[in-house]
Formats: structure tokens, sequence, C-alpha cells
């Protein structure tokens, strides 16, 4: 070790007396990091990603060899696809939860537009207490209200076994939506929101004409939300569409659907990756928006 | 003052418009919280059958639940085992995967997404894929355990076992902490790491004296909402139970939850039975002012300011 760095200056003269082997040292440290950090990474991903390649692989494999225990499937069975596809009810399913799905985010969108501007952009008396409001309904779990809140919908509204109790709600306010919307919202410097208004926009037009705009991402990411939201939800249906399998939503209905194909991991299989694929898909496309949305949650003090 | 006599006007008008705008989330709060918060106190007063009129009994659904209901004691403690083990872990593991995510120099794209993806599973749809991996008979995970000579355990068969498999199932789905704490990581401004470089400190150095105090506010916040997510546990619990269980139980059937042996009962599926399968109304309301109390107190400690959730300017 110390004749080498005696030897080093010898050499390369004396502008830069360390270079050859320290820098060599340097980047043996940096190759070995590098080769460790991914070494991990790909460990990881592999167990992240395993799971779908099984899943994947078990839902083309024949009746027989799903029962097996085996990895590789024999030969691909891809009218197992057919088969769930042609499951009574399947398609419906799929139908109501692009309903409940499209009309809640809608709903929500709409109405969360205005809220999380008012709370983000106006001065008045009460917006903290308002902000500590929103925050602690966004914390409620849903089991808290929902017994009152079914005997309304069941009793008095008679519309239980339908999805309208769980779509409804959503034209007044999703707290989650408001705030994360309003957060984003904070963003937005005042001048563009000043200058609209000396232009003799009011208010109303301000927002749809320059905050809207501006919003685009914020916007985006509590639909995606929203939507995933909707999408994934088994706890609304089971509430308020159990009763009625023609309400019944993919998220409610893939469980059924492996009772009733108990033995058939297969099929199973094929269906929750057709519940799984949907949202995969929306994702590839609108990746950033997405990456932004979860960001936007973890806002820093 | 005059002036105020003439702003008289356009301060009303300023109240009126801030009332227009709010007003979808006035009503939503009126009519979906507020009401129902009152009638859950209400009902958990009353003796209600969802047929017969309710009854006024006094405290003695409270009564009923702490004292002799026997799967609530059951429930409450895997709530918060769950509570303690799952969010301890997922912050744990989701900090270490946001530092693994920032120190990758190629392929980030890919590994970000790769890490990411499986938090879009649909709850149901992940669960019972969970399931069917990790079946003790047939399951690819035993049998590659198997293969390497190591008998894999019963996972949601066994009630020693059922918790921490689904603990498994949350941590496949890291991917939302992870980003939160990989952007965290990203704002840590780098000159205070070539500081402390300079100062000769080693990696765990660095890590206790610029990364921690710089990413204690998301750390926290992620604790905090995990607690209260975890709170509301419901969807893949009940489900790994129903399926693990094997049992063609048919969609509105009553069982007896928690499969194996109450071991993944939570309170909030301990509301749902209570209230939509025994239509002990009384009951299930006083469980849900149970959860209610635990998540306002976590949510108060949410509205510290070191949670960052409410800025200074509010």
């Amino acid at each position: 070790m110390t004749t080498t760095t005696l030897s080093a200056p010898a050499a390369p003269g004396r502008t830069t007396p360390l270079r050859g082997p320290a820098a060599a040292r340097a980047r043996r440290k940096r190759v070995l990091h590098w080769i460790a950090v991914h070494s991990v990474a790909i460990a990881v991903a592999l167990l992240f990603v395993l799971p779908f390649v099984f899943v994947f692989l078990t839902s083309v494999m024949s009746d027989a060899q799903a029962m097996s225990g085996e990895l590789w499937p024999d030969s691909w069975h891809w009218s197992n696809y057919k088969t769930v596809f042609d499951t009574p009810g399947f398609l419906d399913w799929w139908r109501n939860s692009l309903l409940y799905a499209g009309l809640g985010t809608l709903f929500t969108v709409c109405s969360a537009i205005p809220v999380a501007y008012a709370l983000a952009k106006f001065r008045f008396r009460g917006r903290r207490t308002a902000m500590m409001l929103v925050i602690s309904t966004m914390m409620l779990p849903p089991q808290v209200i929902v017994i009152p809140m079914y005997l309304v919908w069941a009793q008095q509204l008679h519309l239980s076994g339908t999805l309208w109790p769980l779509i409804i709600p959503m034209a007044f306010g999703d707290a989650y939506s408001i705030f994360l919307l309003r957060q984003f919202l904070l963003t937005i410097p005042k001048e563009y929101i000043e200058s609209a208004k000396v232009d003799g926009c009011g208010e109303f037009r301000t927002l749809v004409k320059i905050v809207v705009p501006m919003a685009k991402p914020g916007i985006a990411a509590i639909a995606l939300f929203q939507f995933f939201y909707c999408w994934n939800d088994y706890f609304g249906p089971q509430i308020y569409a159990a009763q009625n399998p023609g309400a019944w939503t993919l998220s409610y209905g893939l469980e059924s659907f492996k009772s009733a194909h108990s033995v058939n991991w297969n099929l199973t299989m094929a269906a929750t990756l057709l519940v799984m694929a949907p949202v995969i898909v929306v994702f590839f496309f609108a990746q950033k928006a997405f990456v932004e949305g979860v960001t936007l949650t973890g806002v820093k003090g | 003052m005059p002036r105020s006599l003439t702003l008289a006007g356009p301060a009303a008008r300023r109240r009126l418009r801030t009332l227009g705008f709010l007003s979808p989330w006035l009503i939503g709060f009126g009519v979906f919280f507020a009401y129902p918060l009152i009638a859950t106190v209400y009902f958990s007063f009353m003796h209600y059958n969802q047929i017969k009129e309710p009854t006024f009994v006094g405290l003695r659904n409270w009564e009923y639940v702490f004292d002799q209901m026997p799967l609530f004691g059951p429930a409450l403690w895997n709530t918060l085992w769950l509570v303690v083990i799952m969010v301890a872990l997922r912050v744990v593991f989701g900090l270490s995967l946001g530092l693994l995510i920032t120190k990758i120099k190629t392929g980030v794209g890919f590994f970000r997404t790769a890490f990411y993806i499986p938090y879009l599973a649909p709850p149901v749809a992940a669960t019972v894929a969970f399931v069917f991996l990790l079946n003790p008979g047939t399951g690819p995970v035993n049998e590659l355990l198997g293969a390497i000579g190591i008998s894999g355990p019963n996972w949601f068969n066994d009630p020693d076992t059922a918790k921490p498999s689904l603990v498994l199932l949350s941590l496949w789905g890291i991917g939302d902490l992870m980003v939160i704490f990989m952007a965290a990581l990203l704002d840590v401004p780098k000159e205070q790491y070539e500081a402390a470089e300079l100062d000769g400190a080693g990696a765990w150095a660095k890590f206790r004296y610029v990364t921690w105090p710089s990413i204690t506010p998301i750390v926290m916040f992620a604790v905090v909402t995990g607690v209260v997510q975890t709170m509301q546990y419901y969807t893949q619990a009940l489900v790994a139970g129903k399926v693990a269980s094997g049992v063609n139980i048919g969609p509105g059937s009553v069982i007896q939850p928690g499969y194996p042996e109450h071991s993944t009962l939570t309170v909030p599926q301990l509301v749902y039975s209570m209230g939509f399968q025994n239509f002990n109304t009384g009951a299930a309301c006083v469980l849900s002012l149970v959860l209610f109390a635990i998540a306002m107190a976590v949510t108060s400690l949410l509205m510290r300011k070191r949670s960052g959730l409410l800025s200074a300017e509010d």
C-alpha cells in the first residue's frame, strides 16, 4: 500500500499526484457498489414480479394441471379466459365496475375542484377548522358510519341492491380528493389568479379558465385515485349490492367466482388477472400523473 | 370608519361566494358524516334489530361488547397486532426500498415500475392471488421451498402464520410508500451529504445525521396514515379468510369470520358481521365508536405540526 502511493508521483507528474491508484481504487469501489446495489435490486424486483408470473402461468394451465402444483404449463389453454368471460354475470360485473368507477370519478372531480380551490386560495374565518374537518373525514374508517347510512339508503330511499348509495355521495366532495387537490392548488402562484381578476374575471371564471387548466396534473391524480378506489372497493358493494348479483362489481364478484370454482385455480387466476389488468393498463398510460399524485400525499411541512 | 360601511357589501358577497364554493362539501359533511356519526351514537344506546322500532337500553350494548362479546377480544387483538407489526414493517421496508431506488444508477425506471406495480393490484385480486401462491398443498411458494428442502408453513391456513401472511401481502403492495420516501430522499440537499463526507462521515452517520432529520416528517406521516389505514383493515383479511377456508360459502352466507380460528378477524369485520349478519345494530354501533375513538386519537397526532399535514399558513 505504502509503496504504491510513494511510487505514484513519479509517473504522472506533480499536478495530480494520487491520480492513478486512487482513481483505480475509487473506480473499483464504485463498480463493487454498483454490483451490490443492482444485485439487491434485481432480487427484490424478482420477488415483486414473480407473483404475477405464477398467477399468469397458472391461468393458462389445464384444469388437471392447475391442481398439481407444477409451475410451468404443459399446454397453453387460452380458452380459460373465454370460459371466464362466458361465466354468467362476469360481463355485468365489468359494466357495473365501469359505471361505479366512471360516474364516481366524474362526480368526485366536479365537486372537489371548487371546494379545494376555496380552501387553497380564499381567506376566510374558519378555514383552518374546515381543513381539520376535511382531514378528520379523510381519516374516518368507513365502517364507523356505515350502519346509519345503510339504514337511510335501504329503508328510507329503497336503493339497496344498487350502486347508487356509493355513487351519489361522491357528488358531495370526497375528503381525500379535496385534500390532495388543495395541496396541489397551493403551489399555483397567486399572481396568475390576481391577474385574471384584474382582467375582469369573476371567481368562477377564474377557476374555470385559469386554475383548472393549470391544475390538470393534480386533477388527473385525484381522478386516477378515485377511479382506482371505486374499482378496488369491496366493502361498499358488499354493503349495498350483495343481495343483488346484477349490481355486483368485479372486485366483489371475484371472491364469489372463487367460491363457485373452488378447485379450478386456473379459472380463478384468469379472472384475477382480468380484474388486475385494467388498473395496470391505466397506470401505464398515466404513470406520470400517478406518481405525482402519490408524492402529493406525502407533503412536507 | 366610513370605509367599513362601503365594504360591508363586498364582504357579505365574499362570504356568500366562499359558502357557494364550499357547498358540495358542506352538504356532504352534514349528510354523510355528521348525521351518521350522531346516529351511530344514538343507536349505540338502542336495541334495534332493523325490523322492530328501536328501544332504549342504556349502556347494555356497551357492557355486552366489552364484557360478553366473545369475538371482541380476538378482533381487537388482531387489529392492534396488525397496526403495530404491519405498519412498522411497511415503513421500514418502504424506506429501505426508497433508499435502494435512489442508489440505483442503471434502469431506475424499470426497477421503480417493478416495485410499484403490485401496489396497483386490486386488494381482492391480490389477496386471491396470494392465497393461491401460498396455499399449502400445491402453491408455487411451497413448491419452490420444497425444491430446496424446506417444508413451507401453512400460511393462510394456520392461525400462527395467517397474520404474517397478510403482512407479506401488504409488503408486496409497498409501492405507495416507496414513492413517497423516494421523493423525500431526493429532496435532501446534496450539499449536506458532501459536507458530511468532508467531515469523514460513513454511510450510517450520513443516514443518521443528514437523511433521517430531513425525512422524519414523512416517516411520521407514513406511520400515522399507516395506522389509520390498518385500523380499517378489512378486505384483505376477510377475503383471505374466506378463500383460504375453501368452504363453498357463496356470497351473503353467514360463516364464522376470521378463518383460521379468528386469527384474521379484525374490528371492522366484526362491525359488518354484527350489523349486517346478526342485525345487532346497537353492538355494531358500539364497535364503530371504538374504531372512531382510536382513529380520531391518531388523527389528532397528525394535526400536530411535525407531521406536516397542515402547513404553517393554515
